[in-house]
This record gives structure tokens, C-alpha cells and sequence, in this order.
């Protein structure tokens, strides 16, 4: 069939689009967005009514998802490593209940943090869960094993959890699509003991999950997409993933003739592992992430003969690289050149005319009058507020503890206590935290910095645009205290008053910063003129 | 044969264009390629880049060995250094002179160039004014990539058709202007070397 160059994250798109998914359920989130913006794009997807807009969260993305499969149908759940977190709640319990239609769970890690505040390794949930993990090496792979997953988890009747790093996500090559299948028809599922998660049925349940694990294992044996690659001498490697890129990369291009264990389906093919791990004196465990296998193998009582990351063979932390495989596998290359002082570093920046600049100036120059300065920050592009030269933003740790850290910290004693959160942070996980405030009146004022979009990812629609007004005033945040500003060089003098007047009020004040983000406002105003 | 290019710029600059008309060329001669890219973060005005990787044989790794880059096409001057430590012996660097200056610290111009002269076999190209001549400063670009193309390892003639199949959907007048600006590019090149 026809080949296109995909991303690894478009690969997986098409492949759940061939593999006859209802709908792709989603947040936003570096490296997972560009999975459902392909569907959402894609005609395929548009003329067989697969719905694919953005949820408020992982969570809600989660148990949408889990409700199309209740009712028979293909879903597809996409975040970033985080998002899991988030999710974690309703991920663990749907390996407790099982599925009914096929239900894939793609979780994008980010080793190195690119664009993350962690490099989390999501294959630890998938062991925790107890459920099958896929973990593709190259982007042909990554199509196969998509469309793997949807019949694997239909198969077990387990959700599949689907692992790719942020550099198999961003990159691209060739891939050949597969005959497309039908999407399955409404069944809605009629076990109730196996959806209610009651004592009496979660015991049974679980003990059937325990039951599955042996089963698994053996479908990890007969898999296509673990295997061995022949080679000589004593050393070897066994490679997870993408790591096996990187192995081989360097193999092939030194022509060294050393066997490789290839493992991309979990849980761990035992027999064939064993069977690997005694023919060897040396070997090299290459994961994309935490040393999670590593030290499985390695044991709590130590094992000699396993070298990767705990070792020093291989970097405790960050991205796997070929450099770092060419010395784990002991060849000697020459020194590279180094950067050339005169190379400044540049940094990632808010864009020229961007709103949340003009907002930080006028916190900034608010916060004059008061001896603590410190203003709790959230995760988005104001993040970057935290930078010169602004440095208004004092903390970023996840998603909508702006809020409740503001709260903590007014509880504590904290005046004022400010925090800036977005527009699309605010929906995620920030409105719950504001009822929190409002119930327990703690005195702080919560900045939402509207854009009109989730602009860090590249400008998806935010669940809540045009109604920030409503929904404070529904939390109970008193209507004189919701108070909207335009920030704009020319409001300066007025946003600082207003901000000011809030910061003194002894109680849960919001201010709604409103402005569109530069970036989809430029979009607009070039489509309009392309037309 | 196979060909392993960093193409450099500043998030928002456009390099993607370029890397995309490289696919296309490679995929229409039914080479292998793998194309990183940087999303999120760093393409807020941050330095960003591409490991574009095209072959005749397999290709294991999405990411360009240190010391195996045959080119650095890079369409700002600093930015072609920042990636030096992938060039190889042999490698080259074609860039544009025109400073793209969004930070404080930025390098005496001068200087830079002499450095760039000094790091590599480099071809330091005026894009600006190549772009302007084509009619468009939109084909910046692509007249970098004209400037390159004898580095590429794809002919020239299959580069321009895949101008104009990437450029088909805007219509004959950019796709004329485009191949105006690589042509100019090429030439550019061909004359200074």
C-alpha cells in the first residue's frame, strides 16, 4: 500500500485509524500532541466520523476512552508522561475492570526533558498495571505495532499502554500502511460484575488479572517484535525499544558481530531471555529512560555480568544517543569538535507582541509595593516568564498547583499570595483547586493569563474560552472580585491599579487577563489573507 | 551513499521547509530517510534543528553521530556553529550571513564570520538579497537550500521537483518564485567555489 513519510507520532495516528478506531481522546502535551492533530486533520478520519477534539484533561481523555470501549467500540488515549499521572487514577483501575473494544493507551516520554519538568519512564505504570507494554524502535515498527496493539488488547481484554520517546515521536521516515479495518459496532458491554469495581468483584477481578500475567508472558515469547539478532563472542546486548537504533546504529556502521536481543513487547519474554542472558559473560542493558529492566536483571544482590545505566556504562540519566552506544560498546572514535566559545546559548523566549509579556510587566511593577515578590507560576508558555527579564514566576510544578500552592501558602501566611496559571492549565486541574480556596477563603488573588488557546503545544482549542468569567463566578469567587484587564502597553497603568487593588483584598480574588495568543492570531490573519 | 545533514535555525525560522523538500526528493528516489525534528519548547525563539539522514541503505538512528554530519545547512550564522561537534572532517557548513539577533549577547558579526571561515569548508551565502532578487523574502529558505544543493546528494533537477510538488498547493506563482530562489542559490555556490 501507499507510502508516506510520517512522523512516529503520525504513524501512530494512521495506524489507529487503520486499525478502525471510534475516536481518539486527548490533552495536549510535547510529545503526544501531533498524534491527535493528525487525526483530527485526516480525511480518512473525517468520513468515518472519528471524533477526536480536545478534553479538559488525561483523566477525562482517560475514561472517555474507557467508555467507547465499554460500549464496543476502538479508542485511542494519548498524553505525554505526566499526563499519566493525572490519569494514573482511572489507568490503574481499567486494568482492574478490562476492556470491551479495544482501548490503546500512547504515552510520549520525554528523556532529557526537552519540554518537560521530568523524564518519567511510563513503562514503570504499564508493569504496575500489570497490563501488555509496547515499545516500538523506528517508525515502519511503530505502525505495525499500533495496529498490533488495538488486536493484543482485545486479545487479553486489557488496555494496552504504548511507549514512544520524544525522539521516535519528532522524527520522521517512510511507512507502509496495511489494508484498513472496519470499526467495530455499538455492543455495549453487559458484565456488570466486570465494571463495578466493588470490593467482592475488584477481589475477583484482580485475581483473574494475576491469572492473565502468564498468558502475557507468552505472547511476549511468540512476538514478532522481540527477537534475536545472531552474532559472536561473549558480549551482548539486550535493547528496549529505540535503544535498539542506536545499538545497531553502531554495529552496523562498525561492523562489530555482536548478538542483540531486541525486546519491544512487554511483559518479558522469560524463556527467551534466560535462554539469551546464559550464553553471555557481558551484557549491556540499552533502555531509552530508567534503568527499569536493568535493575530487575541486576538484582537486589547484584549480577556481574549486567552493565547500562546503574553501572556507569551507559549515563544514569538523559537520552540515549549512537555516541553513547559506540562507547558502551567499547569503540574508540575521534574527539569531535567542541562548540566555538563565541556561540552564545539561545534560549527559548516569549514572542515579540505576546501577552503574557505585557501581563508581566505589570505584575512586576505591582509587586514594588510589597516586600515578598515571589508569584507561584504554572506550566504553558508563561512558564518562561520565570526567565529575564522578567523573573516574575517563582515556581512551575505541575499542572494547576499555581492555585493550591498560592492557597498553601496564604494558609501559611503568605501576603499576597499571587499566582498566574493559563487558560488551558486553569480547565486542566486548576478549577478544583479554586473551590478549595473559595470554601477554606483563602486570600489569593489567581491570575488566568487568557490567550484563547493551549499555545505552548501549538495553539489547540482550551476547553474553557469565553467562559472564565462563569466559571469563577460558579466556583463562588465573589463577582466583585472577578475582575478582566486587556494586557496591553497602553492599559499599563490601569492593569497595575487593578492588580494592586486585588493583591490588598483579603479573600479569593481572579483576574482574567485577556488577549489571543500572537501565534494563532497570525495563523488567522494568514489564512484570511490566502484567501 | 549516504548523507547526514544538520539543517539549523532559530524556532520560527522555517527550517522544516527545507527538510521537507529533502524527504520528498529522497522518498521520491526511493532512498531511506529519517528526519528529526524539534518540537515544543525551543521553537518559542529558541535555537532549533533538524537531523536529516537520507541513504541507500538502512538507517538505524533518528540522531546524527558526533563527527558524521556531511553538511551543515544552516540559515542563521551562529547557529551554524552550535552544531560543529557533528561535523565531520570532510564536512561542510553552508550558511547565510544574516544574524538573526533575538538575544543580548549576540556575537560581533565579523568575528562570527571569520569563525565560521576558520571552524570549516564553508560557503557563507547573502540569502536575503538572493531571496529578494527571486521576489519573495519568503524564499529565504530555499535559497539556502539552493546554495547547498551540490552537498546534498540528491541531484539538483530532483530537488526542484520536489519544490514544486511542496509548493503545488499555493499556486503556480510560488512555486515560480521558489525555483527562482534555488536556481539563484545554486548558482551562488557554483560561482564562489
Amino acid at each position: 500500500m501507499n507510502k508516506q513519510l510520517l512522523l512516529g507520532a503520525e504513524a501512530i495516528a494512521q495506524a489507529a485509524l487503520d486499525a478502525g478506531i471510534s475516536g481518539v481522546y486527548a490533552y495536549p502535551g510535547t510529545p503526544s500532541t501531533e498524534i491527535t492533530e493528525y487525526i483530527q486533520k485526516s480525511p480518512q478520519a473525517k468520513g468515518s466520523n472519528v471524533r477526536s477534539a480536545w478534553a479538559t484533561n488525561e483523566k477525562t481523555a482517560y475514561e472517555a476512552a474507557l467508555g467507547m470501549s465499554y460500549a464496543g467500540k476502538r479508542s485511542l488515549v494519548c498524553m505525554k508522561h505526566v499526563g499519566l499521572n493525572v490519569a494514573a487514577d482511572a489507568f490503574m483501575n481499567s486494568s482492574i475492570t478490562g476492556i470491551h473494544g479495544g482501548l490503546v493507551l500512547v504515552v510520549a516520554d520525554d528523556p532529557s526533558m526537552h519540554s518537560s519538568q521530568n523524564e518519567q519512564d511510563s513503562r514503570v505504570y504499564g508493569k504496575f498495571a500489570m497490563i501488555p507494554v509496547l515499545e516500538p524502535a523506528n517508525q515502519q515498527e511503530t505502525y505495525r505495532i499500533t495496529r498490533h496493539a488495538f488486536d493484543l488488547s482485545e486479545q487479553t481484554g486489557l488496555p494496552v499502554l504504548l511507549r514512544i520517546p520524544t525522539r521516535l515521536s519528532h522524527s520522521r521516515a517512510v511507512v507502509t500502511r496495511s489494508e484498513p479495518r472496519e470499526q467495530n459496532r455499538l455492543t455495549p458491554s453487559e458484565e456488570k460484575g466486570k465494571w463495578i469495581l466493588l470490593p467482592a468483584n475488584a477481589r475477583r477481578n484482580y485475581q483473574q488479572l494475576l491469572q492473565k500475567q502468564q498468558t502475557l508472558v507468552s505472547l511476549s515469547e511468540s512476538s514478532p517484535y522481540n527477537g534475536v539478532t545472531e552474532g559472536e563472542g561473549k558480549r551482548a546486548v539486550i535493547a528496549f525499544g529505540i535503544g535498539y537504533n542506536y545499538t545497531m546504529e553502531v554495529i552496523s556502521t562498525y561492523r562489530l558481530n555482536m548478538p542483540v536481543l531486541k525486546i519491544s513487547q512487554y511483559p518479558l519474554p522469560e524463556k527467551t531471555l534466560n535462554e539469551f542472558a546464559d550464553k553471555y559473560e557481558e551484557i549491556l542493558i540499552v533502555e531509552e529512560g530508567y534503568p527499569v529492566y536493568e535493575e530487575l536483571m541486576r538484582g537486589y544482590f547484584g549480577n556481574d555480568k549486567i552493565q547500562g545505566r546503574l553501572n556507569g556504562a551507559l549515563p544514569r540519566t538523559g537520552e540515549l544517543s549512537p555516541n553513547l552506544l559506540e562507547k558502551a560498546l567499547g569503540v574508540t572514535t575521534k574527539e569531535p569538535n567542541n562548540i566555538p566559545p563565541i556561540v552564545a546559548p539561545r534560549p527559548p523566549m516569549l514572542c515579540q507582541g505576546c501577552s503574557h509579556r505585557d501581563l508581566f510587566d505589570a505584575i512586576n511593577l505591582a509587586m514594588e509595593a510589597y516586600p515578598q515578590k515571589q508569584v507561584f507560576g504554572d506550566i504553558g508558555c508563561y512558564t518562561l516568564g520565570a526567565l529575564p527579564p522578567y523573573s516574575t514566576i517563582s515556581t512551575c510544578v505541575d499542572m494547576g498547583a499555581s492555585i493550591t500552592m498560592a492557597k498553601g501558602a496564604a494558609d501559611a501566611g503568605m501576603k499576597p499570595a499571587v499566582c498566574v496559571i493559563g487558560d488551558s492549565t486553569f480547565t486542566h486541574s486548576g478549577m478544583t483547586g479554586l473551590l478549595d480556596a473559595v470554601n477554606d477563603q483563602s486570600p489569593i488573588t489567581v491570575i488566568i493569563s487568557d490567550n484563547d488557546t493551549t499555545a505552548m503545544t501549538g495553539g489547540q482549542d482550551s476547553a474553557g474560552t469565553g467562559r472564565f468569567f462563569d466559571l469563577c463566578k460558579g466556583i463562588g469567587v465573589e463577582e466583585d472580585h472577578i475582575r478582566l484587564m486587556v494586557p496591553l502597553k497602553k492599559n499599563l497603568d490601569e492593569n497595575v491599579e487593578i492588580l494592586k487593588e486585588e493583591f490588598d483584598y483579603n479573600g479569593v480574588s481572579v483576574i482574567i487577563s485577556q488577549r489571543e495568543c500572537v501565534q494563532t492570531l497570525g495563523k488567522k490573519i494568514c489564512k484570511k489573507t490566502s484567501l | 551513499m549516504q548523507k547526514n545533514i544538520i539543517i539549523a535555525g532559530v524556532g520560527g525560522q522555517g527550517i522544516l521547509t527545507i527538510a521537507s523538500i529533502v524527504d520528498l526528493a529522497a522518498m521520491n528516489l526511493g532512498l531511506h530517510v529519517k528526519q528529526a525534528e524539534v518540537h515544543g519548547m525551543s521553537q518559542r525563539g529558541g535555537a532549533v534543528e533538524s537531523h536529516l539522514r537520507i541513504s541507500t541503505e538502512e538507517i538505524y538512528s533518528d540522531l546524527i553521530p558526533l563527527g558524521k554530519a556531511d553538511l551543515i545547512l544552516s540559515i542563521e550564522p551562529m547557529e551554524s556553529l552550535r552544531y560543529l561537534p557533528f561535523l565531520s572532517t570532510e564536512g561542510v557548513i553552508v550558511t547565510s550571513t544574516e544574524p538573526y539577533e533575538n538575544i543580548d549577547n549576540y556575537p560581533d558579526e565579523k568575528e562570527l564570520l571569520n569563525n565560521i571561515r576558520e571552524s570549516a569548508a564553508s560557503l557563507l551565502v547573502e540569502a536575503k538579497s538572493i531571496a529578494r532578487e527571486a521576489g519573495s523574502p519568503k524564499t529565504y529558505n530555499v535559497a539556502m537550500l539552493g546554495a547547498a544543493a551540490p552537498h546534498i546528494g540528491i541531484d539538483a533537477e530532483e530537488l526542484e521537483k520536489a519544490i514544486r510538488m511542496f509548493f503545488a498547493r499555493k499556486g503556480e506563482a510560488i512555486v515560480t518564485t521558489n525555483l527562482k530562489a534555488f536556481r539563484l542559490g545554486k548558482d551562488k555556490s557554483i560561482e564562489t567555489r
